[in-house]
């Protein structure tokens, strides 16, 4: 298959030097593939470090600024990146006022972060986590990983930015962003499998005619396969899924997400089927975000994540961002 | 100084190097097989990033070549988890690095040493993974491996011997995997449909453990 590449062993190298070149306002480290903000540590501010596999552009590396995260450690495709990267990324954020890290829950995330989270605090530099795990279509049991961390890992790094960017200290910055997880829920829809540049082609076999649900954002299968439905029928599946584990009772932000192939156009149309839905389940929408931010490299498909949000969450999701992905109140 | 143990011989650093470099080339040989028995149950990985762990411990202990077996463990260990990423960076790394620790500095152990040493490292996975024997994990092919040496190490075989047998029961406990339901890692996420598909992470589990044995063969121990 066709990609815009060199070869795959440089890719997230090469994506590295690119998002050096074309925003100055982050300190990229191409060989220890950390992405700080400019001017790092703030003083008396909180540091706040993600990171994750690559292939979820822009996530996490494009929310990386002012009001956002203050460091992002992008792994290899779809792999989780190494502790070396993110005790590197919490000493250079590090003010005195300590480093939040947030971490979406797969295994090796989960793993690699508390190495991190060690190596850091073995070098003085206090440590908080918040491990995102929104995604309702996996059955949180002995008999999983737990629910894996999706799309509400941008409503997360949004308000926790907020939050640090304001001066909150450690304890409720790390309080704020667990409180915005245990608020959200997502759901994911795949139309098509994506193709990691490793393998040179699609990750699983979907045939013409069906779409998956429940899918999470590597890759891999979901829980069900079903002929393909419509935009108004994957948004009933999707709202109901997650109205199924979250009764909200405040106002939701709802993120409409794209998996990275999917156009505007048909995610706009899916953002109407998905405020149809919400309005007959008589749930308030206070905003909504449309477009592609917790991706899957070239998969078509979307995702919904729905986060009740009091006045507060409210207030520091309207706050001024300004990063590479999202920018508002500049 | 020294006497080669009763139980065969001494596992020494340049044994625990040798088998450094068989598992790397191993390891590169069977990349793409381990990428696509990691593409239907996981994400089209597995192989590539154990190749740029074991090519990359492989150069740092070639660079700095540590004087005792306990010393290139913990090497490789370490390489393994600044390199790897994913799970299979700090569990393998994990699994190394806590066998290594075990061993100490002594300059040449015995197979017995060997065996306490590994079942340390597989405890050591377990515990961070909080994974479980028949979980579809790398534990059904380690489990049984160092089962399998400490019942030949008992029944008076030598190195070579005990290690075969290791390398044998991990390929079984490989194949295995294939009709169990995943509970940890990414194909927890897939339930049933993880059944009929061998864990990759076992597969590469049983790779490691075969170069111990091939190690053993040809140096005759």
């Amino acid at each position: 298959m066709k990609m815009l590449i060199n070869v795959p062993e440089t890719v997230v190298a090469d994506a590295l030097r690119g998002i050096a070149a074309a925003h100055p306002d982050l300190v990229v480290d191409v060989e220890h593939r950390v992405i700080v903000r400019k001017g790092a540590p703030f003083e008396g501010k909180v540091g706040l470090v993600s990171g994750g596999g690559s292939g979820h552009e822009p996530l996490h590396g494009g929310f990386v600024g002012r009001g956002m995260l203050t460091a992002a450690c992008p792994g290899e495709v779809f792999t989780s990146p190494v502790p070396d990267q993110m005790a590197r990324a919490a000493a250079a954020v590090d003010s005195g006022a300590g480093v939040l890290f947030i971490v979406k829950n797969y295994t090796g995330d989960v793993l690699n972060f508390d190495m991190a989270a060690e190596l850091a605090e073995d070098e003085g530099v206090q440590i908080a986590k918040v491990l995102v795990n929104d995604d309702v279509a996996v059955v949180d049991s002995l008999y999983t990983a737990g629910r894996r961390g999706t799309g509400a890992t941008l409503f997360v790094e949004k308000i926790a930015g907020a939050a640090a960017e304001e001066g909150a200290p450690l304890d409720r910055v790390a309080a704020l962003a667990r409180q915005v997880n245990e608020s959200s829920r997502s759901f994911g829809v795949a139309l098509t499998a994506c193709s990691t540049p490793a393998k040179g082609g699609p990750t699983f076999d979907l045939p013409d005619g069906e779409l998956e649900l429940g899918i999470g954002i590597h890759g891999e299968p979901g829980r069900e396969r079903r002929p393909m439905m419509t935009s108004g029928e994957i948004a009933d599946f999707s709202v109901d899924a997650i109205l199924e584990d979250l009764r909200p009772d405040a106002p939701v932000l709802a993120l409409v997400n794209g998996m990275g192939a999917t156009p505007l156009l048909e995610l706009y149309g899916f953002a109407a089927e998905v405020h149809r839905v919400l309005a007959e389940r008589k749930v308030p929408v206070a905003r909504t975000l449309v477009g592609n931010y917790v991706t899957s490299l070239d998969m078509a498909g979307c995702s919904v994540t729905l986060c009740q949000a009091d006045e507060e969450l409210l207030r520091l999701y309207d706050a001024p961002v300004e990063t590479p992905g999202l920018s508002w109140g500049n | 100084m020294n006497a080669t143990p009763p139980d065969g011989s001494p596992i020494d650093a340049a044994f625990v190097r040798r088998w450094l470099d068989t598992a790397a080339t191993v390891v590169e040989r069977e990349a793409a097989a381990l990428t696509e028995l990691d593409s239907p149950i996981g994400d089209a990985d597995h192989g590539t990033n154990m190749r740029r762990g074991f090519v990359a411990a492989r150069t740092a202990v070639e660079q700095e070549p540590p004087d005792t077996p306990g010393a290139v463990l913990v090497a490789v260990g370490r390489q393994l988890i600044s390199t790897v990423g994913g799970a299979s960076g700090p569990l393998y790394g994990t699994l190394l690095r806590r066998a290594g620790k075990q061993l100490g500095d002594e300059p040449a152990v015995s197979a017995a040493q060997f065996r306490d040493a590994l079942r340390a490292g597989v405890d050591g996975v377990a515990q961070l993974g909080g994974a479980a024997p028949g979980d579809k994990t790398m534990l059904d092919a380690l489990f049984p491996a160092v089962d399998a040496m400490s019942k030949a190490l008992d029944g008076g075989s030598g190195t070579a011997d005990a290690l075969a047998a290791a390398a044998a029961a991990a390929d079984e406990g490989a194949v295995a995997t294939t009709p169990l339901r995943a509970r940890k890692g990414r194909a927890s996420y897939l339930g049933e449909r993880s059944i009929g598909h061998q864990d990759p992470g076992a597969t590469s589990a049983a790779l490691l453990v075969t170069a111990f044995a091939d190690t053993a063969r040809e140096a005759g121990a």
